[in-house]
């Protein structure tokens, strides 16, 4: 053999990528870049470029594991082919069970956070006492604040765990209100027919 | 109405008399439902039954009833702005207004059908939850030190401190006989004195063993005690011949007495 085979790689921007690695098998939270620029000790466009590396390296149907973007972070996840036999070893009690009622309830403390549970109330129409406690129990959202003046009713906002339940790298990658719903004109024409029929 | 709850009497800040009485007042608006403590009639209602020693389902199916539709009709006035809102519309402004409301619900139904779409393509990721591990504690690093400064430090603080008296804390009894020498010596010379005016000057602990040596003496005859008022200053005047004929004889038991000091008592 002309050629001495290299197991190991000793490009610099690979060691780091090994590092990062290390870390995000450590970590139980995604890492934010700031975070790994600081643990590593290395500077941003690097880490940005080992990232990137790992990306590549951990992506589905390559890897048992996937790299994330989520939460704000970067963290690793099984990957999707796995699920089925994870499913048989381990749980998701955060998002088992979760109601219609709790998941409109989520949604609006995602658009609107923070706000209260009277504004949820106002919004759905019905009490929203118990779907936001289960969403409190479960970790999706928690409290942020009260509302100003005396006896101001507590506000809720989404945890980054809402966000990387639902894979989010951050709550501006829900889709925008305008582009979902029906249109405020469309819904009064139509409940002005409604009226009109009824008092025909 | 069952006359357990027609017969309750109230005592509230703002009324006071019979149950239907408070009703028929709040719905002539002659009284604001916001003035009343709905709680205290519950437990004036509460305090009835227990008093009965019976449970009246009928009056506590009335009482409930009631209660429930005046806490609601105070709730509609403490907080009527929503109401008077909508009432206060055109009816085109109120359908705008509801056409509003129904946009805002649908568009969060909306987004909450995307999320559970999103959370059925995100189910196939598992992940570890758990806590953030914890940071390392942050390392202190000491300029370069002198040794021997060390030592000198040391040094000075190893050294034994000044002994420091508390003799002066301690308390001291003076012995009860003393004062009830003193306050015979005074009676001789006068027929009367103020105990205030005799012990003034003196510590608290030498003011309380002089009034014991007072008590010593009343009680063997020696003196009278008198006292305008409470607080008012103690008069203490030789007591009558007839009783003090009997003090002549030593009734006080001299050594007795010297032993006795107001630690004993």
């Amino acid at each position: 053999m002309d050629r001495p085979l290299r197991l190991i790689s000793s490009n610099p921007v690979d060691t780091l990528a090994r590092t990062i690695e290390a870390l995000l098998v450590v970590a139980s939270q995604p890492l934010g870049l700031e975070e790994l620029v600081e643990a590593t000790a290395d500077d941003v466009e690097r880490v940005e470029t080992a990232l990137g590396l790992l990306r590549e390296r951990y992506c589905e149907g390559r890897s048992g594991i996937v790299l994330q973007h989520v939460a704000g972070g970067y963290a690793f996840a099984a990957a999707r082919e796995a699920a089925e036999a994870c499913a048989r070893l381990f749980e998701r009690p955060v998002e088992r069970g979760l109601s219609q009622a709790a998941l409109e309830t989520v949604a609006i403390v995602a658009y609107l956070g923070p706000v209260s549970r009277p504004e949820i109330a106002r919004i759905r129409g019905v009490a929203a006492d118990s779907a936001v406690a289960s969403l409190v129990e479960r970790g999706l959202i928690a409290e942020a604040g009260r509302e100003s003046g005396p006896g101001g009713a507590v506000r809720y906002r989404v945890t980054s765990l809402f966000e990387r339940i639902f894979g989010l790298e951050s709550l501006a990658a829900l889709p925008r209100l305008d582009d979902i719903g029906e249109d405020q004109a469309a819904i009064r024409d139509r409940l002005l027919e409604v009226a009109e029929a009824r008092a025909s | 109405m069952a006359s357990a709850v027609r017969d309750l009497e109230l005592d509230l800040d703002a009324f006071e008399g019979p149950f239907d009485l408070l009703l028929t007042l709040l719905l002539k608006d002659a009284l604001q439902p916001a003035e009343i403590d709905m709680a205290e009639i519950v437990v004036a209602f509460v305090e009835r039954l227990a008093e009965r020693d019976e449970l009246d389902l009928d009056a506590c199916g009335e009482f409930l009833v009631l209660i429930a539709a005046l806490l609601e009709l105070k709730a509609r006035r403490l907080f009527p702005e929503e109401e008077a809102e909508l009432s206060e519309l055109e009816p085109e402004e109120a359908a705008e207004e509801l056409a509003r409301r129904l946009a805002e619900y649908r568009r969060m139904k909306l987004a909450s059908v995307w999320l559970r779409e999103r959370l059925a393509q995100e189910g196939g990721h598992y992940f570890r939850l758990g806590p953030a591990p914890l940071a390392p504690a942050p390392e202190r690093r000491l300029a370069q030190q002198e040794p021997l400064r060390l030592v000198e430090a040391m040094r000075a603080l190893a050294v034994e401190p000044p002994h420091v008296s508390l003799s002066h804390m301690a308390l001291r009894f003076p012995p009860v006989a003393q004062f009830v020498e003193r306050f015979r010596a005074v009676l001789r010379r006068r027929r009367r004195f103020d105990f205030d005016a005799e012990v003034q000057g003196l510590s608290r602990v030498e003011q309380a063993v002089a009034f014991l040596a007072l008590l010593e003496l009343r009680k063997e005859g020696e003196i009278d005690l008198s006292q305008a008022a409470p607080f008012a200053p103690i008069r203490i005047s030789r007591a009558e011949p007839a009783e003090t004929a009997c003090s002549d004889t030593p009734d006080i038991d001299d050594g007795r007495m010297l032993q006795w000091t107001a630690r004993s008592a």
